[in-house]
């Protein structure tokens, strides 16, 4: 069974905008859309590792703040015609909670 | 409800531009047919030169292949003519007895190539060139054939003869008026064409005319001959003489036609269910060839089919390049002139460059440029916004010089580098490998090569050179984009100004507020318009529109400059780079404090402390307890000072003080892009006034204003404003010039851009002549600022934003 962490609450991620999240594995970037969806994805850019976190949210995807690469914040791949992908990690919202899975 | 049925007749650029217009804004309306007579699937037909040529493959040049169709659920009927339309009961029937039905019928038929009525043109060997198929016959027969004749001195004969040339064969082109290419070039330009090709190993036969084609015994072409009764051999002959549009099909259904099917400017046809594109239409009486325009027709009618409803097609400016590698040639407008116009020319018969441009009441009207062409594109831009250029008349021969001087090794002609030279240097991309994407991926504009190659995509200085790229790689299909009428963005087909305009006057306060609206087309736009707008509500509101932290870009959001590795750099303010042994004890301090690595002194005469992480931020600010100076937003930088006559023996004026005070007067004040400002005590000019958005220069009557200079990617010099006499009318001119540069810019021009765009003269009418203008200007900005507040003080800070979470 995957372990679920609970990070935040979604009051406490901007909306449209994120929250970091330090973690063994490395930062996590903590996503919330103007529908107050809540998405993460490893904080950095497949392309040059710049953090997602400080980037402009817009619809589903985020702008990275380093060379502007739009990331898709459902499966963290990067938008054509740019290639790549930051890891994505499952999210669950429960009574206002965000949890996580490293998994 | 059930969908409609979208039929398409012909299976080229034009039409299949115009169903990926429709799929962008409406993809599910339609169930979509397309018919093509040929065997391929949509291909780049302005590439067939490379392919004869033997610089590409018919599988490089395909544009649409067939995967794409099937994605986007198109039915596609391949090989099969339609020849009968029924329009009372709108059916589509082809040779082979498929049927279609339809509600909206599209007719993208093209056009045929013209054939001269001479005995011996059904001969084997005679063709024309339009398609893949007439490109494989010349291919074949230069294989096993060693004449060629190429009737036809424009644009496609003049490619086809060097494509046949380059294959090895001799060929002669055979052209009937005086001189080459005479809808493109006037007489001087095309004589130092017709000898370049000449250089190249092409033959010219002009004002000669066909009177026959013989054959050989098996019925192949053997010799053409003239009307004079001179003869050459021929045992290919390429007809290249003009393109007649095929209404064939349409004036068999009884729509009508004049010279090409004619449409309206929604490009509808006479039959309201029947729409029409491409090179078969005929829209105001004209019948256009080149692709740039079909892909305008192509916009609009997608835009109809949609039912938008708001979309016009009013005619295209053409502008003409030939794709013949080393050859550099652009005309564009009315380039012949009459009693009402004049001429500016240049002409270096040994240099091999020459250059017309005509010019009729202020206006340039058309332009003919050989050997150097880079400016053509600039030309063009102003030709078809029909600007004036009185201004600039005395060196608009000398082009516009926008190409940079850094980043591409000072070139600044795109033709003559190596395809292995670096054209984009910040993102490290070659000429190869643009001309490659371009050719591979059917490019057509700057902004498509932006997103695949990377070039230009950065700071922008080779924008001029991959248009070049674009321009002899694409040839007349490349079309700059009108600066004027450019939208904002993806998001909107608004203009920076219309939307700034509603802006102001529907009194709209917030972001959502303007995306609803105005009807943008994304839930919450996109990360280059968000800042725009949020910049633009303030601008107009201030004190009113509430600011939004999430449409920052991440500087102005941490009030710090982000570097690669995520840690930001902070910059104090010392207001006119003037400081204290204190403050520089106390930023020592901090530099201990925090693990600084890097301590800098800037361009701007400030301290800047490199590395610092991001949750230290706040505590940093805390214990430098010195202004924010905001060198990491689109806001007042720094104000640049000499020492002027305090202490040095030559100042004429308090520099030192006159840019202290400035910079208190205007620091906080955010902006389309960043403002710098510079003073100097005397015209010795220490601060480098020259280069700065506002610089100022003491002289011994007073102070000398200039704006508009610029020391980053493209170095230029400011423009001469106003010499005034006191310390308060510096302060008063020059906030006015910011107030109207921060009312009017699109947001992330500096002023260099915005006086390119709206014209110094302008600017001296509002801030310099019109005294209540400037006091109003003035007044406008000061109430602005007297809100703003300093971001790096406690009260001020938002926790949040520098707090992490953690597991």
């Amino acid at each position: 069974m995957d372990t679920w962490h609970k990070v935040s609450t979604v009051e406490d991620i901007p909306r449209l905008g994120a929250r970091v999240i330090t973690t063994t594995q490395g930062d996590i970037a903590l996503f919330r859309t103007a529908d107050d969806e809540v998405f993460a994805l490893r904080d950095k850019c497949p392309h040059k590792g710049g953090p997602l976190s400080q980037g402009i949210v817009f619809g589903k995807k985020v702008a990275c703040p380093l060379h502007n690469w739009n990331i898709s914040l459902e499966d963290g791949n990067a938008i054509a015609p740019d290639v790549g992908c930051a890891k994505s990690y499952p999210v669950k919202i429960k009574d206002g909670a965000v949890y996580l899975t490293l998994a | 409800m059930k969908k409609m049925k979208l039929v398409m007749v012909g299976n080229g650029m034009a039409g299949v531009r115009t169903l990926e217009e429709l799929i962008k804004l409406e993809p599910d309306m339609y169930d979509m047919t397309v018919f093509g007579s040929e065997p391929y699937p949509n291909y780049n037909r302005i590439m067939l030169s490379p392919v004869l040529a033997g610089e590409q493959g018919i599988q490089d040049i395909i544009l649409n292949d067939l995967d794409w169709y099937q994605e986007n659920n198109i039915t596609l009927h391949l090989n099969k003519k339609v020849v009968r339309i029924d329009r009372s009961k709108k059916i589509v029937y082809a040779e082979d007895g498929t049927e279609a039905e339809y509600d909206r019928l599209l007719l993208a038929t093209g056009s045929n190539p013209f054939i001269l009525p001479v005995p011996g043109k059904d001969l084997g060997g005679v063709i024309s060139y339009r398609d893949i198929q007439d490109t494989n016959a010349m291919i074949a027969a230069a294989e096993k054939y060693k004449h060629a004749v190429v009737i036809g001195g424009g644009l496609l004969g003049l490619e086809a003869a060097n494509g046949l040339a380059l294959r090895g064969m001799d060929v002669t082109v055979v052209h009937i008026m005086p001189w080459l290419m005479e809808r493109q070039l006037d007489q001087s330009a095309a004589k130092m064409l017709q000898k370049s090709l000449e250089a190249k190993g092409l033959k010219f036969m002009l004002e000669a005319q066909t009177q026959e084609l013989l054959g050989d015994a098996q019925g192949r072409v053997q010799a053409i001959r003239f009307k004079d009764g001179s003869e050459i051999p021929a045992e290919l002959l390429v007809m290249a003489v003009g393109i007649r549009p095929n209404t064939t099909l349409a004036e068999s259904a009884g729509i009508h036609c004049n010279r090409g099917i004619v449409v309206n400017d929604t490009m509808q046809t006479y039959d309201p269910s029947i729409y029409s594109v491409g090179e078969c239409v005929s829209h105001r009486g004209i019948a256009y060839g080149l692709v740039a325009p079909l892909f305008e027709q192509a916009k609009v009618c997608a835009n109809h089919l949609a039912r938008m409803g708001i979309a016009r097609y009013q005619g295209s400016v053409m502008s003409t390049k030939l794709k013949v590698t080393g050859i550099d040639l652009f005309s564009a407008g009315d380039f012949t002139g009459n009693d009402a116009t004049d001429e500016i020319l240049m002409h270096d018969a040994v240099g091999g460059v020459y250059k017309k441009l005509v010019i009729q009441a202020d206006k340039l009207i058309g332009a003919v440029m050989y050997g150097d062409t880079k400016d053509g594109s600039w030309y063009f831009q102003m030709i078809r916004e029909g600007k004036n250029i009185s201004e600039i008349r005395d060196h608009l021969m000398f082009g516009q010089s926008h190409l940079g001087d850094i980043g591409h090794q000072g070139q600044t002609s795109a033709a003559a580098m190596p395809d292995t030279m670096e054209v984009c240097g910040c993102n490290g991309v070659c000429k190869g490998t643009i001309v490659k994407a371009i050719k591979e991926k059917g490019l057509f504009t700057v902004d498509d090569v932006r997103k695949h190659t990377k070039a230009s995509s950065s700071c922008g200085s080779c924008t001029g050179l991959v248009e070049q790229l674009l321009a002899s790689t694409v040839g007349g299909a490349y079309t700059p984009a009108l600066n004027a009428t450019k939208p904002m963005c993806g998001c909107t087909g608004l203009t920076h100004e219309q939307v700034r305009q509603a802006i102001t006057e529907q009194k709209l306060i917030s972001i959502p507020q303007v995306q609803q609206t105005l009807h943008w087309s994304s839930p919450n736009g996109c990360a280059s318009c968000r800042p725009a707008l949020n910049f633009y509500v303030l601008c107009a509101h201030p004190r009113v529109a509430q600011d939004d932290p999430q449409s920052r870009f991440i500087n102005e959001r941490a009030h710090a400059n982000i570097q690669k590795d995520g840690t930001y750099s902070v910059i104090p303010r010392m207001f006119g780079g003037v400081t204290t042994a204190k403050d520089l004890r106390r930023i020592a301090d901090v530099a201990d404090k925090y693990n600084i690595p890097t301590v800098k002194v800037t361009g701007g005469q400030r301290i800047d402390l490199l590395g610092v992480k991001k949750e230290d931020l706040p505590k940093v600010w805390a214990d430098l307890d010195m202004p924010s100076g905001h060198a990491y937003a689109k806001a007042l930088r720094t104000v640049k000072t000499c020492v002027g006559s305090e202490w040095c023996r030559f100042g004429v004026q308090d520099s030192t003080q006159m840019g202290i005070d400035l910079e208190q007067a205007l620091w906080k004040m955010y902006a389309p892009h960043k403002v710098k400002i510079a003073v100097s005590g005397c015209p010795r000019n220490c601060a480098e006034s020259g280069i700065k958005d506002v610089g100022i220069i003491g002289v011994d009557s007073g102070w000398e204003m200039y704006v508009g200079g610029n020391g980053g990617i493209k170095t230029v010099v400011t423009q001469f404003l106003v010499k005034v006499k006191t310390h308060d009318e510096v302060m008063e001119y020059a906030a006015a010039f910011l107030q109207l540069y921060r009312e009017e810019a699109r947001y992330l021009d500096r002023t260099v851009h915005y006086i390119e765009r709206v014209g110094l003269d302008y600017v001296k009418q509002r801030v310099v002549e019109d005294a209540a203008n400037r006091r109003a200007l003035y007044d406008r900005l000061m109430f602005t600022l007297q809100d703003e507040k300093d971001p790096w003080k406690k009260e001020n800070v938002n926790a949040r934003e520098f707090e992490t979470l953690s597991i």
